[in-house]
């Protein structure tokens, strides 16, 4: 069993997002241990791009504070190799092509798999440009996480069935950002997933509240947030690690 | 590998949201370029509305003064709306239209693009919002005002730079948004496919024009044909139907601001590698871990770190050659143009001029130069009067 299929292993799994290095990659080191002890089930780690096009305010803000302060690729990866040491919690980068790109695709993957990463996901690669690196994901057993979108429709079908690791379903229109509703059928986006492909699914995008966690994880085996922790870093900075850690445990009970 | 590629380049990087609506964009052009009743329209649009074709005219006074190659300008500056941008902008807003498309959105630099967007929406009955780098807001506040007197309502990007490149990045976001309705204006023959083929059709209008009018007034091609590029879409418009023709040398002007030796430049074929950023594969100003460079030049239109996927083939086939100017070698060629034949060039449009100040004297007198006057310099003068130390506010 692949590391990412152990995060859905027991019960609903909760999916924390943080951005590498806000407010530092010290603190952000903390807060992956914090966040698994707290009941997360897989973590994404954000490595900060210039120009996150797929992200909201409070994401975009956070990726501008990480690389003010310093944060660059080989930082990330040198703390991934500390966390390494001290847990087995399954965990994603999310970034931008262009950051794997430029690294060099095979350089890139080949560290991160070599360091634990267990997969990758690319808000900017879609089903048509996977060729791009799945090949190479594919070599070093690394799983490039598909994205599925409330305007995907009749390509959900040929996207699940090419997805590793799990299918994220976002859960609504815009960029990532906390929202008072999600008014999608996700419902029926997560059957037309199960339909071509046995892989879980986690929705992601928009959900901020236990209320909203409980909702989702109804119609799927995980639920995603993002900038509602981000939110948290923004507000308390190095003294983050406890509320962040309250709000993963209320997260997880909310999903249980 | 995927669709729309110019060599290695190009693609379609896009969040998975958008893929049904560029799919659907593309869908319908493969359509409607073949439709005779919209190209019969849009072709009507382009001369009654726009003003089209734009003129072929001999610079005298400059091809004397300069003693080589006799100069010719291609005065895409006297469209209506004072450039180059309503060549497409027109095509796409009618192409939206026939989509069902009620409401357009685009990214504005210079704020011609903007322009152009909002005089093409309310022609047509449209919903316009533009998104304008902050920075660019104050450099070009005519601009702005001219879009909200079209209709258009104008938000001023904070993010990043605040400039070309962060309009472009909230412009796709908002895309994001609200995608039943709403097409995306594109400006340049950059992002996704299919919009620099789009564009480039669009524009191509430009090449085939001048090569018909060469023919006529010499006889024969031009032995080379000057533009400045920033995402490239003047450019490509200028050079796309004469790549097949060797013999006509293509030259793209890029933006070198304060020089390319330093930070603040934004020639991206001189200083920038191959990566992937708004949609596509090409080169761009970037850092050694990807991160996109904060570019600076003079010129807002071509403050961008990024160049079409097109321009980076003819780049790597050698098909098309780029140079880089400087802003003094630009300002230089903004005033030269104005005394010298009574043509007050765009700032972008300069950079172009420059590189033929250059050219010119080097070159026979038998031959020939077109440069491509891609829009007028009204909306650059208190800039350039502020850049020479004098205070003048608009």
């Amino acid at each position: 069993m692949s590391n990412i299929a152990k995060a859905f292993d027991h019960g609903k799994a909760f999916i924390p997002f943080i951005t590498c290095g806000d407010p530092s990659l010290e603190i952000t080191e903390q807060l992956v241990l914090a966040m698994a002890e707290s009941g997360a089930d897989l973590i994404e780690l954000g490595i900060p791009f210039s120009d996150p096009t797929a992200e909201g305010p409070v994401i975009q803000a956070a990726s501008q504070r990480a690389l003010a302060g310093g944060v660059t690729t080989d930082k990330i990866f040198e703390m991934v190799r500390r966390l390494r040491q001290k847990t087995n919690i399954p965990m994603v980068f999310m970034t931008y092509a262009n950051v794997v790109f430029s690294y060099g695709a095979d350089q890139f993957l080949g560290t991160a798999s070599r360091l634990g990463i267990d997969g990758i996901i690319l808000p900017d690669l879609p089903y048509e440009e996977k060729e791009e690196f799945d090949p190479i994901c594919k070599k070093y057993n690394m799983d490039l996480i598909s994205l599925i979108a409330p305007t995907s429709h009749e390509r959900i079908t040929n996207i699940a069935r090419d997805a590793n690791g799990f299918v994220y379903c976002v859960s609504s229109l815009g960029v990532t950002g906390v929202r008072s509703e999600i008014t999608t059928d996700i419902g029926a986006m997560v059957q037309l997933v199960k339909k071509a492909k046995n892989i879980p699914t986690a929705i992601g995008f928009g959900i901020s509240t236990p209320e909203q966690a409980k909702k989702m994880a109804q119609f799927a085996d995980g639920v995603i947030v993002g900038s509602a922790i981000v939110k948290l870093c923004e507000q308390y900075k190095e003294n983050c690690i406890e509320p962040v850690s309250s709000y993963v445990k209320s997260m997880k009970r909310a999903i249980s | 590998m995927s669709k729309g590629r110019f060599g290695i380049h190009g693609g379609q990087y896009m969040p998975e949201t958008l893929m049904n609506a560029v799919i659907e964009l593309e869908e319908a052009y493969e359509h409607y370029k073949n439709d005779p009743e919209f190209n019969q329209e849009l072709t009507e649009l382009l001369n009654e509305y726009a003003n089209r074709p734009s003129r072929l005219y001999f610079a005298k006074h400059m091809t004397e003064d300069l003693g080589g190659a006799k100069i010719y300008l291609k005065r895409e500056d006297l469209n209506h709306t004072g450039a180059h941008k309503i060549n497409n902008v027109l095509g796409q807003v009618l192409l939206a239209k026939k989509m069902g498309k009620t409401r357009v959105i685009a990214e504005t630099g210079a704020g011609q693009h903007g322009v152009a967007t909002a005089t093409a929406a309310a022609l047509m009955g449209m919903e316009c919002e533009v998104y304008m780098g902050k920075e660019d807001t104050i450099r070009q506040a005519l601009n702005v005002y001219r879009m909200r007197l079209l209709g258009a309502k104008v938000h001023a990007v904070t993010t990043g730079t605040a400039t070309l490149k962060d309009a472009v990045s909230e412009a796709m976001r908002e895309w994001t948004n609200r995608i039943d309705d709403t097409h995306y204006v594109l400006g340049s023959v950059m992002g996704p496919h299919p919009f620099p083929t789009i564009v480039r059709d669009f524009q191509a209008v430009i090449s085939k024009e001048i090569k018909a009018q060469c023919l006529e007034k010499e006889g024969r091609l031009p032995d080379a044909v000057l533009a400045c590029v920033g995402g490239g879409s003047n450019a490509i418009g200028a050079f796309y139907h004469f790549i097949d023709n060797p013999e006509v040398q293509l030259i793209g002007c890029e933006a070198a601001g304060r020089g390319i030796n330093t930070a603040e430049t934004a020639a991206t074929i001189a200083t920038g590698k191959l990566g992937i950023f708004h949609g596509m594969k090409s080169y761009f100003c970037q850092d050694k871990y990807g991160q996109i460079a904060p570019v600076y030049s003079i010129s807002a239109g071509l403050d961008y770190p990024g160049i079409g996927p097109e321009h980076a083939y003819l780049h790597d086939i050698g098909r098309a050659q780029y140079v880089a100017i400087t802003d003094d070698e630009a300002v230089e060629a903004f005033e030269y143009l104005s005394r010298i034949e009574g043509i007050i060039p765009a700032i972008e449009s300069a950079h172009a001029v420059a590189h033929a100040m250059k050219l010119a004297p080097t070159m026979k007198k038998d031959q020939i130069i077109v440069i491509n006057i891609s829009g007028r310099g009204d909306k650059d003068c208190a800039a350039i009067a502020r850049y020479r130390g004098e205070d003048i506010h608009e």
